[in-house]
């Protein structure tokens, strides 16, 4: 559901550097819309990146992480070729899974 | 509005690996990806917090770095970056003092993973901005003043 992650992961001397970009309107539920009506929250509450069968990040966030959210971090033990899974679910029960290869 | 939590468990063939990992002592149980912390998110003030995460008391740390402009211009985008020093982090959170939520963002950091985490984050005002980690099973925070010109929640 919703567009593609970009997803960037490069090696850097030992470690893997990777920098994901996800498409998410992030609604926080504070806001009305024109006509005076809450706008309901909708946002992404779990983060998880895998490289094998091993959890490299996992994250969980709240209505104040920015809309289209970016999230870059750094760990050992990858290498060039191999790949990497982030995957998103938000609060409407919404998921996305998008895969990148280490460069 | 929320999810249920048995939806969230049902939800896919890798929480159930995830799950199955911690079950085998393969994983130190800290907080699954299944179990989204919302006693935590309802939170209002930064001790409030910190107990929600589990922590009794939280001791203030010069290892932890808050990296952030000083001004930033609108409150909907604001970069932010946390950077432990402290040997065994196994998570950062990032709290925001004067947001009408006090955490906004919470990760765990597994051995091999730098505890170096760069998001962006949404700012209500003016506000202390609060790196918390979790190190050998206690808390420390650094905070950070930044100032918001346009506040975007």
């Amino acid at each position: 559901m919703g567009e593609p992650m970009r997803i960037r992961a490069t090696m850097q001397g030992e470690v893997v550097n990777v920098r994901v970009l996800m498409a998410h309107i992030m609604e926080t539920g504070y806001r009305n819309d024109e006509s005076g009506k809450s706008i309901p929250a909708h946002f992404i509450q779990t983060v998880s990146v895998t490289h094998g069968d091993r959890t490299v990040l996992a994250a969980q966030w709240g209505r104040a992480v920015a809309r289209n959210p970016y999230l870059e971090f750094r760990f050992k033990g990858g290498a060039k070729g191999d790949k990497l899974i982030v995957t998103w679910v938000d609060n409407a029960g919404d998921r996305r899974t998008d895969e990148a290869v280490i460069g | 509005m929320y999810a249920t939590r048995r939806g969230l468990l049902m939800g896919g063939a890798q929480l159930a690996l995830f799950a199955f990992a911690a079950a085998a002592g393969l994983l130190k149980p800290i907080r699954a990806l299944a179990a989204w912390n919302k006693a935590a998110f309802d939170t209002k003030d930064v001790a409030s917090t910190v107990r929600a995460l589990g922590g009794n008391a939280v001791t203030g740390s010069a290892d932890i770095q808050v990296i952030a402009a000083e001004i930033a211009e609108n409150g909907q985008v604001v970069p932010v970056r946390v950077v432990s020093r402290i040997p065994n982090t196994r998570s950062i959170s990032i709290l925001i003092e004067r947001n009408p939520s006090t955490l906004a963002a919470s990760f765990d950091i597994p051995p091999g993973t730098e505890p170096d985490i760069t998001t962006r984050i949404k700012m209500a005002e003016t506000s202390n901005v609060y790196g918390v980690i979790e190190a050998n099973g206690r808390y420390y925070k650094a905070a950070r003043e930044i100032k918001v010109t346009l506040g975007g929640c």
